[in-house]
């Protein structure tokens, strides 16, 4: 019944352009047969009266202008679903690839999904324990969050990802009805098996179900592995009403595959080659993450990207931060200074934070606690500005104390072991045995109750 | 009924051929499902429409009819206290219809046709009346009291008017005879092409400041009513915070706050959190005067385009009843790049970094709908339009921020060195302005007190003489200083930390009625004055600064509440008391 196109009229990086078709629709699937035989799915990106511009996932090698032939589905990309995923590994479009098999739809989904209603949503506010003191205290995750790392080449993203999922405790001790969606975007091999060994190590992998589109795959591709992965995670959150926690990662090698498409189909770029529309692009992924009416589930995004150049700026981590609720920023001077996790404090945040810490969540102290210490080592980095002119010895008596502070800060409070668990109440005291280097006439952020409390100073 | 078919889709954006007679700005029902389009551009090739809805699936060939009438909003009861999206259509009756997840070619009118309104008449049979006259009112929330207004383009004899009673939106309140012979049919909701300002009997002088509570705001860099704001800055130094700030405690009567292309949790909070925070000024929930437009960065591009004139309109419609509205955008950079895609999917020619050439003249389209103006029923009423823009990469050079700040008289720059070390709000004091402060000088000199302006100037210039003094102690450190200096670096420490700063989660310090503010600078400024006069004796600064005098300034936001000022005036006799103390220990007299 469906009708098979011989030819076509241009090919051009990943797309391809067919003339006289009739019927096709916009995003509709097509499959592509080349010369040799070997099938290729596609992706219709413009369609007109005669003509179609078909995006080709695998790439265009082995492609001919006269012995293709292409198919239409009628159908968007779907994925099928079914709990069964867990446990099973997929490639970037949603093929299991682990050599068991197909699994048995329960149901089929585009993997574009549709926006949440705004009406619809619940504001996230349930404490998700990392056991990691920066995170904890400083940038508090929250169950239904998206909450990226910002990272560097190099630096310890994975080894902090990992810590993460396996230490991350709900306050509420839903645990067993967790699940772990991994969608890899153009890693490399050995980071993909570093994942794997470390979730079946923390005995997690049943649980886990993962797409990968790795550094050797097309890179049309990598389009859509994170849209299959958010599209099983939606099943699971909001049909199996489990708290799922999806990682994505490289977001970087994610956007740069955009730009290529982008600029083969000739698009007028922004910023850094990048497409205008890259925002709302992402948007229409991060915004997947949250809890909704009428459901128990959560989704919960981790997005790893690796700063280009460690650059702040650079359109990928700066149009990322636009959207999700917070950053988790890694840093390489502090890297530099053997701190792991190296996670800079200042440039980090979490906006769901506010309202799912304190009493009855955390510790009543907690926000007033976090507060000081990002405006105390705030201003460590001004004593330490003008130690670097006149000389640490040369500081006035109070700069000396913050030199001091901002040097424990680091290699007691931010730096801890890979496995190291703290609790909340072990991070928030180490706070603020911290800021009792201080003097009380410094602690301009916490109200006299508090103060008398917590704060103990230290001697000399 | 003009009707043709789609030749091609590219996007949200799609050709349309097969009819010549499609007018520019209309109406179009999008193929099989009717999804929703506007003709943006018409040439010899055909129509382009774009879509509001998503266009997966929609094949050329299919349909494409003129709705006949140009891209509109139904106003009428029922605005206030919803939420929409950016072309109007009710989020929540279309959560109903299809779940948490929004379906598209869903057909859902504005405003609830079925709810029965009381309205009280208030006009006769036999009365002229003419654009904009008031015939009827209806209490549509708790807070805001509805106007029904006779239609643009309508004038001339009340024929027929029913009475008091229950209503809804599309019965028929009254028959006009119209000059022009014609009869026509009021009822309570009306149409208004959103890219049409609503016209006004003129301009008035902007002379009152909107009341927000926020100290670097309404003491440092006051809005007018009426005026036009803008707060740029990074992702996470504030924007939105401080958008929700102002929605929440600006003495607006009604709040349009338009999410455009930001984030669902964020209108979400906005839902939850108003319905139960309370206005201090009615004791009514926040809510009832309050009405969202969300068009999520995850919503239908084009819908985002639309988001800030449906915005715009509502809160035109609310003005012209008499009320004081407000609108808050965020982020007029999403919209602006919803028209660099759209702009893009039509290859026009771009201008810098992509956007369109016309970004700056509908930028100032926008903003020039603000303003303080006499009604055509002669009532007043004022648009304030607060818009906050998310410059790329920080950087205000790029061109929204840049054609933004053409437009707008007040500027607060959120500073990301501020926002890291949780100084909030985050606006920089040196980098922003705002032109309104002569406009503003009468009322707060009448009002609050003939010194506040000459208080605030104060303040800013020790403000500005810090930011000096920086530049040298980043070199040597402020240990060597003299003590005229440091006391200074001591003052502007207390204006930061004890005035600009303001914490938004702290009950009392969320909100700072005037008079307070007012208090607030004039004891920092006596702490000033009784330091000097201390040091001026040669004594040394350190001997103050050994006192609790400079933490108890700081910590007075705190300390004070709101609605107990007489802490203020215990506070200056500790001042000069304890200054009177230091000046006698070191053998001067008092009265010296
Ligand atoms: N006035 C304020 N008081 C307290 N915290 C604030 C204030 N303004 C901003 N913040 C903090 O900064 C975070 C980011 O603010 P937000 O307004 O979301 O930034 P933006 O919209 O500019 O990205 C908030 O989640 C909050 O923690
Ligand atoms: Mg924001």
């Amino acid at each position: 019944m469906a009708v098979e196109y011989m030819g076509l009229s241009k090919i051009e990086g990943p797309l391809v352009v067919l003339d006289g078709v009739k019927n096709a629709s916009y995003e509709e699937m097509v499959e592509i047969t080349a010369e040799g035989g070997e099938h290729k799915w596609g992706r219709i990106i413009e369609v007109y009266e005669d003509k179609a511009v078909i995006q080709v996932f695998e790439g265009t090698s082995g492609i001919s202008l006269t012995n293709t032939k292409t198919k239409l589905t009628g159908k968007p990309l779907e994925i099928q679903l079914s709990k069964e995923m867990l446990g099973r590994i997929f490639d970037g479009i949603g093929r299991p690839i682990d050599g068991l098999g197909d699994i048995y739809p329960d149901e089929m989904r585009d993997i574009n999904g549709s926006p949440i209603n705004p009406v619809a949503r619940r504001y996230p506010n349930n404490f998700i324990q990392t056991g990691i003191s920066s995170i904890d205290c400083l940038n508090t995750l929250i169950r239904g969050q998206k909450l990226p790392i910002f990272s560097g080449n190099g630096l310890p993203h994975d080894n902090l990802a990992v810590q993460i999922v396996r230490q991350a405790t709900l306050s509420n001790g839903e645990d067993d009805n967790f699940a772990i969606v991994f969608a890899a975007m153009g890693i490399k091999h050995d980071v993909e098996t570093y994942f794997r060994r470390s979730f079946e190590e923390s005995g997690v992998l049943q649980k886990v179900v993962m797409f990968l589109n790795l550094a050797d795959d097309p890179v049309v591709e990598r389009i859509v592995t994170p849209r299959c992965a958010l599209t099983a995670a939606e099943y699971l959150a909001f049909k199996h009403n489990m708290q799922v926690l999806v990682i994505m990662t490289d977001m970087t090698s994610y956007a740069e595959a955009l730009r290529e498409i982008s600029s083969s189909k000739g698009e007028i770029p922004s910023r850094k080659g990048y497409p205008g529309y890259l925002y709302s692009d992402l948007a229409s992924m991060f915004e997947r993450a949250g809890i909704i009416e009428g459901s128990e589930g959560s989704i919960t995004q981790i997005p790893i990207l690796t700063m280009p150049n460690d650059d702040i700026t650079h359109p990928i981590p700066d149009l990322t931060g636009y959207i999700t609720e917070g950053q988790i920023v890694l840093d390489r001077s502090l890297f530099l200074k053997s701190i792991y996790p190296p996670v800079m404090a200042l440039s980090s945040l979490s906006r769901l934070m506010k309202d799912g810490i304190g009493e009855g969540f955390t510790r009543e102290d907690h926000a007033v606690l976090s507060n000081q210490l990002f405006s105390s080592y705030a201003r460590v980095g001004d004593a330490r500005a003008l130690a670097s002119v006149i000389g640490e010895d040369e500081l006035g008596a109070i700069d000396k104390l913050y030199m001091k502070f901002g040097r424990e800060f680091e290699e007691k409070f931010i730096a801890q072991g890979k496995n190291e668990n703290r609790s909340i109440e072990n991070t928030l005291d180490l706070g603020w045995s911290l800021l009792g280097i201080l003097p009380e006439s410094e602690l301009d952020r916490v109200d006299e109750a508090t103060l008398k409390k917590y704060y103990k100073p230290k001697e000399g | 009924m003009t009707s043709g078919y789609i030749a091609g889709i590219n996007g949200s954006v799609i050709r349309v051929k097969g009819s010549r007679d499609f007018k520019m700005q209309e109406m179009v029902a999008v193929g099989k499902e009717k999804l929703i389009g506007e003709v943006i551009s018409i040439n010899g090739d055909g129509v382009i429409v774009q879509v509001y809805e998503n266009t997966t699936g929609l094949r050329p060939g299919e349909p494409c009819v003129s709705k006949e009438k140009p891209m509109s909003c139904t106003l009428g009861p029922g605005i206030i206290g919803n939420i929409f999206d950016g072309i109007e259509r009710p989020l929540k009756y279309i959560n109903e219809k299809s779940g948490a997840f929004i379906a598209r070619g869903i057909d859902a009118e504005s405003l609830d046709g079925e709810r029965e309104w009381d309205v009280r008449i208030l006009a006769k049979t036999g009365e002229q009346c003419s654009e904009g006259s008031i015939i009827a009112e209806v209490q549509e929330t708790s807070m805001v009291k509805f106007k029904l207004m006779i239609p643009n383009g309508v004038s001339g004899r009340i024929a027929e008017i029913k009475q008091d009673g229950k209503y809804k939106i599309k019965d028929v309140i009254a028959v006009i005879d119209c000059e022009n012979g014609e009869k026509k049919e009021i009822t309570l909701c009306q149409e208004w092409p959103i890219r049409i300002p609503r016209p006004v009997k003129g301009r008035k002088p902007i002379s009152r400041p909107l009341i927000t509570g926020q100290r670097v705001i309404d003491a440092i860099l006051p809005v007018a009513k009426g005026g036009t704001a803008a707060i740029p800055g990074g992702f996470g130094t504030g924007k939105t915070m401080t958008q929700h700030q102002l929605a929440k405690w600006s003495d607006a009567d009604i709040i349009v706050y338009i999410g455009c292309g930001e984030r669902g949790n964020e209108m979400t909070q906005v839902l939850e959190d108003f319905s139960k925070l309370i206005d201090p000024r009615t004791g009514k929930p926040l809510m009832d005067r309050t009405v969202l437009i969300a068009n999520t960065s995850n919503m239908p591009v084009a819908a985002r385009e639309a988001s800030i004139y449906t915005g715009v309109t509502l809160a035109e419609f609310y003005r012209d009843m008499g009320y004081h509205v407000a609108i808050m955008a965020d982020s007029t950079s999403r919209w602006a790049e919803a028209l660099r895609e759209i702009s893009g999917r039509l290859e026009e020619m771009p201008a810098e970094e992509g956007f369109p050439a016309y970004l700056s003249s509908r930028l100032s389209g926008f903003y020039e709908r603000a303003g303080y103006m006499e009604n055509l029923n002669g009532t007043e009423g004022s648009v304030t339009i607060i818009g906050a823009v998310s410059p790329q990469g920080s950087d205000f050079s790029e061109p929204v921020t840049q054609n933004t700040k053409r437009f707008v008289r007040c500027f607060w720059a959120l500073d990301k060195n501020l926002a890291y070390s949780r100084h909030y709000p985050a606006i920089h004091w040196l980098n922003s302005y705002s032109e309104y402060i002569d406009d503003l000088n009468g009322w707060y000199e009448k009002n609050i007190s003939p010194r506040f302006m000459t208080l605030r100037n104060s303040i800013m210039s020790i403000l500005q003489e810090e930011s000096k003094l920086m530049e040298i102690v980043k070199l040597i450190g402020s240990d060597v200083l003299p003590d005229e200096q440091k006391l200074i670096l001591d003052i502007a420490r207390v204006i930061r930390l004890g005035f600009l700063q303001q914490n938004a989660y702290h009950k009392d310090d969320t909100y700072v009625p005037l008079q307070k503010q007012f208090k607030m600078m004039e004891t920092i400024l006596l702490l000033r004055d009784e330091m000097e006069a201390v040091i001026k004796l040669g004594i040394p600064v350190s001997q103050v600064q050994n006192t609790d005098l400079i933490e108890s300034v700081i910590k007075v936001k705190y300390n004070i509440t709101n609605d107990d000022l007489s802490g203020f005036d215990r506070l200056n006799e500790k001042i000069r008391t304890v200054c009177a103390e230091i000046k006698s220990n070191n053998g001067f007299k008092r009265g010296v």
